[in-house]
């Protein structure tokens, strides 16, 4: 298959976490939409590196090229349950002082 | 003897720093004695120099003190030129000096101690300044002492410093050398630029290969440095004003020694001057101005010193013309006579002040010869001699510069004779308002009027016989060959070579007997009408009118440059602080920091704090640089 | 360690540092005066006996260099040469004259004041010993912070606003000074901060052309051309006297001694570009300046306009080229610092007396404090260079130098010397002359310790003004090579 359609479809899922976090005020929702937009980002470093390891295949049987990506991909992963747990907690707390999940609301930086 | 030169400027330098710093602790007697003797020590010293310069194997000596400026290409020695020129002068400055300073120990004996001593250290450093400038044998040296003569005549100018009028005199002097010593200093540097050096040696050996056009210029630039310390048009102003100091300093300053600065120094390098003609012309011309006008300003002064100053005016204008046409040595021999009678009408004037009790006004005056007949009868010799009767000492040399310009051009001449003639009037008028006729002042003055003492007395007599037999050292061909003694005795240094065709051509002996005779009669008759119309002068104090009032005003000179120069230099600067500097240097800077505040105030307004605006802008800037990168590649 | 004081450089740093440091550290007043005025003349000492030694078979004792950051390839370069020792020499000078005129003058804290003081004193050392680029920005910060200190802490009522005028100037200056000098250390041949590596640097002319003007500004603003001047009246009116005394007597000639080392040597292939712009606009300067100083009713302002014509001529005739010019040029820097800091003295002496500098208020002071008027009078005339003073040698050649260049120049920067002569004349007569006042009729004349001061001055006066020569012999040589190398490029 192509890569180019893993490429479109990358770009679908991130323009649509994009659309979500900018148009949505639920602090879950938006959150849900973060989260899209990295794993539209390890989709497209899967396809790559699956790309890149083809290449060099047909170079090289003993080729290990693209391999790395894959890695990266592990980390974002564990990252991102890292960030889920941290952000999951922030809302909590949020959820319990302003009884509201509106990051509207969350604008104290301000003044 | 010539090695000994350093000592002459010496003395009177001595002589400055210990009544200079001993100020406070001097009796007035000690502080004379070293004010007199330092001066009259340098007098017997410039009197053997002169004898040794008169021998007839004696070369000009360069005698080298000490290097002042030496680095790079510039070598500038602080040396003393030794030779006819600056001999006589020291003679001049010496002698004239010696006199005016016995006669001031009389004349400011009512000061303070600590003013006596500073009046005398003051004029130490005056005559010291004088010689530097004379014995100098480079430019700088000779600048030196050019500069050194206007800060004493500053400082003496505003001796009295309680007066507000005398300070803003003694700084309008000061200033008005500064405008001239810019020009004697740029020629300086033109002359470091063009010749390597500034030492008269080897400026005038190398000035036949330099073209014209520039020493047109380095000899307009050191005529400006002259117009300024030797008060010609267009900076004369501030002579008049300067007689504001005490009288003998007049007598000293402004009329003997350091007016006559300027003639000193264009005959000193008439080897520049004689490659320029245009210059030449110029100075012919602007004498020539200033003694016509100067005298008509005298006509009307009622101020005893202010006609003096004007006299002093014109006759520089008379000296001038001299340089201009060629005639160095008549020019020097003015200077010379002058220096004599002028310093005797000073003093002069200074005695009858004395016994007047300070009033100047010669309205006032009138029938003092009763009273003081010492000072009538110097004063009248010097008034006979500055008119120019023969056989007193004026005649010979106004005489002498009269000739030199009839064979450059009659239109010279027959000017030059109509400020002689004003000459005659003015001063026989100021003679006639003040010693003949009946006394005008109160009956309190009356009683107080008396001749001067001794010590004012004698310089007037000494300064009178010099007036009168002064003359002889240069009787004309006409009269007896070989007579001009001055003449021959500068010839070494004046008469080198290209003394221009002035002293070539003769003028037929008749004709020469002729005019002579013509402009005597003219002057006698002008004095006796001078004497017929104010011998028996009425006191009235009423406004004149017309051309005698513009006279009185002194032409609206004073008033046209304050008009002209002063006023819009004011404005200028106001103009300056309160706009430029405030509004567009400093609204500048001032404008950076409040674009800074104000665009900061601005951008504040971005951070709104809500997450979503951020979010916006973040992704917006990102398409953003996506499609530059597209046109970019295209 | 003793190794570290072995040699003159080394000591002129030390040496009031660490009497600054001590000076801080005392509690009681009087021993803080004491101390710094000792440390003064130790270091005044030691600049003196450095002169005996001004041969090159001295080599040793007058450049030290310490390992400093040796992977950035700097190192603390330090050297005396001719231009750096007349300099030196002002800077040793002039802090026990402004320590002993100051002496009567109460400072809050003046253990910090006088500390704070000496550290500049070091800062202003380092500064004209430095022959590496990291090394004098150091001392260039350490002389500037210091100052900015002083001039916030003790002063007039705005003193604030001044000090933050002059902080911000200098120090937008001192950041293209370090952008600059960042950029010609990546181009240098061996990645090094030294002088020699600089003089080396491959620069294109392009490169050249901004790198100079980066430079200059740092410079000009220093001190200071015009049009980058206004800081300078505000800061010296606001700030006390002895601090305006470091700033105008020693620190603006920081801008023009870095001109003659860090700046022409250096980019020398673009200075034909823009000397004519640069003279034009230091002439111009020189006749604005003057024209403001007629202007000023305050007397500080008056010098301080004053001092802004002077150091508008230096740049002048530094950039004309000349070796005339430059020799001139570096014997009037000596001058005016002192001359300066005479004029500053006076006014400090009348200041502190009547509490008032308006020359409006004042008059007639010559009939109460006479021996004070002459010693003004001798300090304003040296001030408006009439000859057999001082100033007469330096501006004679520094003028002669620009006729040489352009005689117009010359014949412009020539009005300011008839301007210079009306203003101190105008403030000779308001100030010291006509009838006293009520505020005047209080004046004292000066006391012994003040007459010692300013009989200093004078004598300094005297003596460079009538017999410049040794001068001369000291600061020729290293002038004439690095105007060789400027123009050999």
């Amino acid at each position: 298959m192509p890569v180019n359609y893993y490429i479109f479809l990358s770009v679908a899922l991130f323009c649509i976490g994009i659309a979500g976090v900018l148009t949505r005020r639920n602090a879950i929702v938006v959150f849900m939409c973060i989260e899209l937009m990295l794993n539209a980002v390890n989709l497209l470093l899967v396809a790559f590196s699956k790309m890149h390891h083809l290449a060099g295949l047909a170079l090289d049987p003993g080729s290990t090229a693209g391999t790395e990506a894959q890695l990266f991909v592990f980390f974002i992963m564990v990252v991102a349950a890292a960030e889920v747990t941290v952000g999951l907690a922030i809302i909590v707390m949020m959820y319990r002082n302003i009884h509201s999940v509106d990051i509207n609301f969350l604008n104290r930086l301000k003044h | 003897m010539s090695k000994l030169i350093y000592l002459v400027p010496l003395f009177p330098l001595v002589g400055f720093l210990l009544n200079g710093l001993g100020r406070n602790a001097l009796s007035k007697a000690v502080a004379s004695f070293i004010g007199v003797g330092s001066v009259l020590a340098s007098f017997v010293l410039s009197l053997l120099i002169f004898h040794e310069t008169r021998a007839v194997d004696f070369t000009p000596q360069v005698v080298t003190l000490f290097d002042f400026i030496n680095t790079g290409k510039i070598d500038i020695p602080f040396s003393f030129q030794v030779d006819q020129l600056s001999a006589l002068f020291l003679l001049i400055i010496t002698g004239v000096g010696t006199l005016i300073h016995v006669y001031s120990t009389a004349y400011m004996h009512e000061e303070s101690e600590m003013h006596y001593a500073r009046y005398f250290a003051y004029l130490n450093l005056f005559v010291f300044s004088m010689l530097l400038l004379v014995l100098g044998s480079n430019y700088v040296v000779m600048f030196i002492g050019w500069e050194g003569v206007g800060l004493c005549s500053y400082l003496l100018i505003g001796y009295w410093y309680k007066n507000n009028a005398y300070n803003d005199a003694a700084k309008k002097a000061f200033v008005m050398n500064r405008i001239g010593d810019l020009g004697f200093l740029l020629a300086v540097f033109w002359m470091i630029q063009r010749f390597g050096s500034a030492n008269f040696s080897e400026v005038f050996a190398q000035a036949p290969d330099v073209p014209a056009a520039v020493l047109t210029g380095i000899t307009l630039l050191l005529f400006l440095g002259a117009t300024g310390k030797s008060a010609q048009i267009p900076l004369f102003t501030w002579l008049p004003d300067a007689m504001a100091g005490p009288t003998p300093v007049s007598a000293l300053i402004h009329a003997a020694t350091m007016v006559t600065a300027g003639i000193y120094m264009i005959a000193r390098s008439h080897v520049l001057f004689d490659f320029a003609p245009i210059t030449q012309t110029v100075i012919a011309i602007i004498g020539l101005a200033t003694a016509l006008f100067a005298a008509t300003i005298a006509i009307r002064q009622n101020d005893i010193k202010k006609v003096l100053a004007y006299s002093t005016v014109s006759q520089l204008g008379f000296m001038f013309l001299g340089l201009g046409v060629g005639a160095y040595t008549g020019a020097i021999f003015h200077v010379m006579t002058h220096a004599f009678f002028k310093a005797l009408l000073f003093l002069g004037a200074g005695s009858v002040i004395h016994a007047m009790h300070h009033e100047q006004d010669i309205r006032r005056m009138g029938g003092l010869r009763k009273f003081m007949p010492v000072t009538h009868i110097t004063f009248l010799l010097a008034c006979l001699a500055i008119a120019g009767i023969p056989p007193f000492s004026g005649f010979f040399s106004k005489d002498e510069i009269l000739t030199a310009a009839l064979l450059k051009n009659p239109v010279y001449y027959v000017l030059g004779v109509i400020a002689a003639l004003m000459t005659a009037f003015y001063m026989f008028r100021l003679y006639a308002m003040t010693f003949q006729g009946r006394f005008r002042g109160t009956a309190e003055m009356a009683s107080h009027l008396h001749e001067s003492p001794k010590a004012m007395t004698i310089p007037l007599v000494v300064l009178a016989l010099l007036s009168v037999f002064g003359g002889l050292v240069g009787i004309p061909e006409v009269f007896m060959k070989d007579a001009h003694r001055l003449k021959t005795y500068l010839a070494p240094v004046l008469d080198v070579k290209n003394q221009g065709a002035a002293s070539l051509t003769h003028l037929p002996h008749n004709t020469e007997l002729a005019l002579m005779g013509g402009i005597v009669v003219a002057v006698a008759a002008i004095i006796f009408f001078a004497i017929r119309a104010y011998g028996r002068y009425q006191f009235r104090d009423e406004a004149s009118t017309g051309l005698s009032r513009i006279l009185e005003r002194k032409w609206y000179v004073d008033e046209c440059y304050e008009f002209l120069i002063s006023k819009p230099l004011k404005a200028f600067s106001g103009f300056l602080s309160s706009t430029v500097e405030k509004v567009v240097i400093d609204g500048f800077v001032n404008g950076i920091g409040k674009a800074v505040q104000s665009g900061g105030r601005q951008l504040r307004l971005l951070q709104s704090g809500q997450v979503g605006s951020y979010i916006l802008i973040m992704v917006t800037v990102t398409i953003l640089f996506f499609i530059i990168q597209l046109f970019w590649k295209s | 360690m003793l190794s570290a004081f072995d040699n003159f450089p080394a000591l002129l740093i030390w040496l009031p540092l660490i009497g600054g440091i001590v000076t801080f550290m005392l509690k009681q007043g009087e021993r803080a005066k004491a101390w710094s005025m000792l440390s003064s003349i130790l270091t005044l000492v030691v600049a003196g006996t450095s002169l005996l030694f001004t041969g090159s078979e001295h080599f040793a004792l007058t450049q030290v260099s310490y390992v400093w950051l040796p992977l950035l390839g700097s190192s603390f370069t330090l050297s005396l040469d001719g231009i750096s020792w007349i300099l030196c020499l002002l800077n040793a000078i002039s802090f026990p004259l402004i320590f002993a005129a100051s002496s009567r003058g109460s400072y809050r804290r003046p253990n910090v004041f006088y500390g704070l003081m000496l550290i500049a004193q070091a800062g202003l050392m380092g500064v004209f010993m430095a022959l590496d680029a990291l090394t004098i920005y150091f001392f260039w910060e350490l002389a500037l912070i210091q100052v900015y200190f002083l001039a916030s802490m003790w002063g007039g009522e705005k003193r604030i606003q001044a000090a933050f005028k002059f902080f911000i100037y200098t120090f937008v200056g001192s950041l293209l000074l370090l952008v600059g000098i960042l950029y010609v250390y990546l181009k240098t041949p061996d990645q090094s901060f030294a002088l020699a590596s600089f003089y080396r640097a491959e620069l294109t002319v392009g490169e050249q052309g901004w790198l100079f003007w980066m430079f200059f500004i740092a410079f000009a603003i220093k001190m200071p051309v015009f049009p980058f001047h206004t800081w300078q009246p505000d800061a010296y009116e606001q700030s006390a006297t002895p601090v305006t005394m470091v700033l105008s007597g020693i620190m603006v000639k920081m801008g023009v001694f870095a001109l003659m080392r860090w700046l022409l040597p250096v980019f020398p292939d673009v200075i034909a570009d823009y000397d004519n712009i640069i003279i034009g606009f230091s002439v111009i300067g020189v006749v604005y300046a003057s024209l403001m100083a007629m202007r000023q009713d305050d007397l500080k302002r008056l010098v301080a306009y004053s001092s802004i014509a002077h150091i508008g001529l230096m740049c002048a005739a530094i950039f004309s080229l000349q070796q005339d010019a430059w020799h001139g040029a570096l014997v009037q820097m000596f001058s005016h610092g002192i001359n300066i800091i005479g004029m500053w003295i006076v006014i400090e002496l009348i200041e502190r007396q009547l509490g008032v500098r308006k020359i409006s208020e004042l008059g007639g002071i010559a009939q109460k404090a006479p021996t004070l008027t002459i010693f003004l009078v001798i300090i304003a005339l040296a001030n408006v260079a009439l000859p057999l003073t001082n100033a007469f040698v330096g501006e004679f050649l520094m003028f002669s130098g620009l006729f040489k260049f352009n005689s117009w120049y010359a014949a412009v920067a020539g009005i300011g010397i008839i301007l210079s002569a009306v203003y101190t004349l105008n403030m000779i007569k308001h100030v010291f002359y006509g009838n006293t006042n009520i505020l005047t009729e209080t004046m004292r004349d000066i006391g012994k310790d003040q007459r010692i001061v300013l009989s200093v001055i004078v004598v300094l006066i005297f003596m460079v003004g009538i017999y410049p020569e040794p001068m001369f012999r000291l600061v020729e040589n290293t002038s004439d090579i690095i105007l060789n190398r400027i123009q050999t490029k």
